[in-house]
């Protein structure tokens, strides 16, 4: 099985994972398969702020296997200005989350 | 070249990994690529290219651009090209949606001038608009002199060389840029040129065609993101998502900015500093360097004019004056200037909030100072002068352009830095002159394109309106219909996007070979902007236009490279030669001595060029004009510190908002104010607000509506706004909602201290909510 796994840290909030996806499979505007959320910012200590984006899989996602076939990336992973989404085998990413701090893996 | 960070260990991404590096003839590299620029993949045409304008954008990245049966059905990032590594920002990855929209402008039409502002528009032949234009301008040129028609541009499209070599060869020395006293780059481009005789750019790598992996590059210790949100702008040049690719290679980073930003909230140090007052934080910030005798003693001895005289000035800005100036604590000052003198090198992102206020060549000097006085100049890793292919994207054609053409130039009377730092006219000193009409140097018409003047970058919409309305004849280039071309427009020619043409882009800041490369047809009867120049100029000055195509045109500027269109498309992206410490090596001057290219040879924190122009040569801190501080009296009724220009992902200044994939992302101008002052002025959130405040001193009051975005980001003394806003869907008899939404109409057109940087991140305001039904 194949897995999303996404450095949170790093995700910026730029959209561009959203409009890949969507222009590449012919979504509708304002369907998506990978959603960005926002939380934050909010001030919880002082000078330390709660301000994440988080990109999210929707029924839509198909992983691109269309893209893997031919040796590409997911439009959203190619896209992704922060570098961080990545695909990969669940199993790789579910370590990886286990031993990195701030990760968010995602299956469809 | 290219990492992920998901993994711990850096991983090469780049899909040409294992390609042949090549040398062409000029010593520029270039990877060889398995395929041509246009090939074909799974029944769609691909071409590989830059993604420079239209729409508009301050980068150009390599882009491919799938297309079938003649139109664009997506555009991806090209994973072969240095520069973006594939990626894409959301403005491009959604651009078929701005090509194809059933709204582009297909065919010139005019509309008779007393129809001005009415939806009256009538389609005719290019043949018809392009005689229009050569008629009626020859005749104001006859009757007027040739200074009676302006040219005036906006930012962010591929239109420089060729709407000032129009202007030029035509006669006439009035080409503008339409921003209020050239408040974008311009000012620190003149600021640091008068500091170091060179304009230097932050060293991500970018002059390197094998990036990160490039053995002589250094990731910076810390990167200074100054005035500048660049993850959402991408300005300058500058790739946005650089700064998160040396974050991840382990650079700290310091953010200086009124509001939180992303990267603000993700930075070793952000200081909050009050709107405005940046120059007296970069001074508190030398002063406690300089104080603790944490600076580059060495860099400082060997390299820097004017250290006493700074020293002196910097003396009298201790963080404690400084924290009642700046809002920020005196102690974060000092944390964050002991920061900055441990982290060498220290790369300086700055951006345009140190343009867009009167004082931005003292406050840009002031920053520019500390990277200078810690000897982060021209290393490795953290500000560096990029290679330069053409000087021509500042102008094209100077030559052309007659000593008394160029005595007439608006603005270089009365404002010297325009005599000797600029080529442009004085915009400002423009619209007094429309307005005014003096009876020996009249202004009759406007050739406008790639603006959209009373959405964006203009200011004070009732004076620009009243001013273009007194012209007899004003001419548009663009994509849409713009509420600017409604209100004054007599004729308006279609523009090509992107896909649709070629073109060369060499890049800002740091120059590589690239080109523009035409995928698919032009929709209707649109026309590029470089083909409509050729044209037009071949009738007005042939000799200044002998070429057949804008391929051969784009030849003529290449051949000082030895390279040609065809070339430089087929090797793209190519790069060229760079050196580190070129002031050591005597690469910067062309005397070839060491040196800085000043007149002493050294970084002038005391600048003999500004002293030789009158102005102050020390980069000294002035109060902007319109602050509690400056104006305590109007700060009663207007106590909020408004900036304008907050930069949206999904826009690009007045662009994209017609595209459905992308207004969802931003739907609505927005005002952000703190949760306190919300409470107190009882305004919730997502809820119609109007932010009003006085034109400057001319005392007329102007206001625009916004939804309150009600936020801990911002200071509860301030408040920050987005701008470009119209409504495309909207009226176009009402001007697509422009009057109601713009908030450049709460700034005035006045010059300032020097006639460069404006107040559009300084000014005061009130807000209150809507009433039902505005």
């Amino acid at each position: 099985m194949k897995a999303l796994l996404v450095n949170y840290r790093w995700c910026t909030g730029c959209h561009s994972c959203e409009l890949a996806c969507q222009v590449k499979n012919d979504l509708p505007a304002g369907q998506y398969g990978i959603k960005l959320n926002q939380v934050g910012p909010w001030e919880y200590a002082p000078k330390k702020w709660q301000y994440s984006y988080f990109p999210v899989l929707t029924d839509q996602c198909n992983l691109c296997a269309d893209r893997l076939a031919a040796g590409k990336l997911p439009s959203c992973v190619q896209h992704c200005q922060a570098n961080c989404i990545q695909l990969m085998d669940a199993s790789e990413a579910a370590t990886i989350a286990a031993a990195n701090p701030k990760m968010l893996m995602m299956t469809i | 070249m290219r990492n992920s960070c998901v993994s711990s260990s850096l991983q090469p991404r780049l899909v040409v990994d294992g390609a042949e590096l090549k040398i062409n003839e000029k010593g520029m590299s270039y990877w060889e690529h398995e395929l041509p620029w246009h090939y074909e993949e799974d029944g769609f045409q691909v071409t590989r290219g830059s993604a420079w304008s239209a729409p508009g954008c301050h980068l150009g990245c390599g882009v491919l651009i799938y297309s079938k049966d003649g139109r664009v059905v997506r555009v991806e990032g090209d994973p072969e090209n240095p520069y973006n590594q594939g990626r894409l920002c959301p403005r491009c990855v959604a651009v078929d949606d701005i090509i194809n929209h059933e709204n582009r402008l297909q065919y010139p039409m005019k509309r008779a001038v007393e129809d001005r502002g009415l939806n009256k528009w009538e389609r005719i032949s290019w043949d018809e608009a392009l005689d229009t234009v050569e008629q009626r301008f020859n005749e104001y040129k006859e009757r007027h002199g040739a200074e009676s028609v302006v040219f005036l541009q906006g930012t962010g499209r591929d239109i420089a060389a060729y709407i000032s070599r129009l202007a030029w060869s035509f006669g006439s020395p009035n080409y503008a840029f339409s921003l209020s006293n050239v408040a974008c780059f311009g000012p620190r481009i003149f600021a640091s040129m008068m500091t170091t005789g060179v304009f230097m750019i932050g060293d991500y790598s970018q002059q390197f065609i094998d990036r990160y992996d490039n053995p002589e590059w250094q990731c910076p210790a810390i990167t200074v993101v100054w005035g500048n949100n660049h993850i959402v702008a991408n300005s300058d040049g500058a790739y946005g998502h650089w700064v998160t690719d040396v974050m991840q290679r382990g650079s700290k980073l310091m953010v200086i900015d009124p509001r939180l930003t992303w990267l603000a909230a993700h930075a070793d140090c952000w200081l909050q500093v009050r709107p405005g007052s940046d120059g007296s934080l970069a001074l508190a910030m030398g002063n406690v360097m300089i104080e603790e005798g944490i600076y580059d003693k060495e860099f400082v001895e060997k390299w820097v004019h004017g250290f006493e005289e700074y020293s002196a000035l910097c003396a009298e800005w201790t963080p404690e004056r400084a924290e009642e100036v700046t809002w920020v604590p005196a102690d974060e000052i000092r944390e964050a200037a002991r920061l900055l003198a441990a982290n060498s090198p220290a790369l300086l992102q700055w951006g345009v909030a140190l343009d867009q206020r009167e004082d931005c060549v003292f406050s840009s000097r002031a920053v520019l100072a500390l990277f200078a006085i810690t000897g982060n100049l021209e290393k490795p890793g953290s500000n560096v002068v990029g290679p330069e292919l053409l000087k021509y994207i500042t102008g094209w054609g100077r030559e052309l352009l007659s000593f008394d053409a160029e005595e007439k130039r608006i603005g270089t009377d009365e404002l010297l830095i325009y005599k000797l730092g600029l080529q442009v006219a004085s915009i400002n000193k423009m619209i007094d002159h429309m307005i005014e009409q003096p009876e020996d140097y009249p202004i009759k018409a406007s050739w406008i394109q790639t603006v959209n003047q009373i959405a964006c970058g203009g200011v004070d919409n009732e004076r620009t309106i009243e001013a273009f309305k007194n012209l007899e004849f004003n001419v548009f280039v663009d994509l849409f219909m713009t509420p600017s071309a409604m209100a004054f427009g007599d004729l308006i020619l279609p523009v090509t996007t992107y896909p649709e043409r070629n073109g060369i882009r060499v890049g800002d800041g740091t120059q590589r070979g690239e080109t523009i490369n035409a995928a698919v047809p032009p929709l209707g009867e649109c026309r590029s902007d470089m083909e409509i120049n050729l044209e037009l100029c071949r009738r007005f000055n042939p000799e200044a236009w002998p070429w057949e195509t804008v391929e051969e045109m784009f030849s003529h500027i290449l051949s000082e490279t030895g390279l040609d269109f065809e070339g430089v498309r087929e090797t793209a992206p190519s790069y060229l030669p760079f050196e580190y410490n070129k002031h050591e090596k005597g690469l910067m001057r062309p005397d070839g001595q060491p040196g800085f290219l000043t007149p002493t040879g050294k970084v002038e924190l005391k600048s003999l060029g500004l002293e030789f122009m009158g102005f102050d040569p020390l980069p000294t801190y002035n109060e902007p004009p319109m602050t509690p501080y400056s104006q305590p009296e109007l700060a009663k009724d207007y106590p909020l510190v408004l900036q304008t220009g907050a930069r949206q992902h999904n826009t690009f200044h007045s662009e994209n908002r017609m595209s459905g994939r992308l207004r969802p992302i931003h739907p609505e101008p927005t005002v952000m104010i703190h949760p306190d002052t919300a409470a107190e002025l009882g305004v919730r959130d997502g809820e119609w607000v109007w932010v009003e405040g006085p034109v400057g001193t001319t005392g007329r009051v102007a206001r625009a509506k916004r939804v309150a975005e009600v936020t801990t980001a911002i200071d509860p003394r301030c408040a920050s706004s987005d701008h470009g806003w119209w409504h495309p869907e909207g009226d176009p008899e009402n001007l697509f909602d422009v009057n109601e939404i713009n908030i450049n109409n709460l700034i005035p057109w006045t010059t300032g201290l020097t006639g460069v940087g404006a107040n559009y991140k300084c000014i005061l305001c009130k807000i209150y909510p809507c009433k039902d039904g505005e």
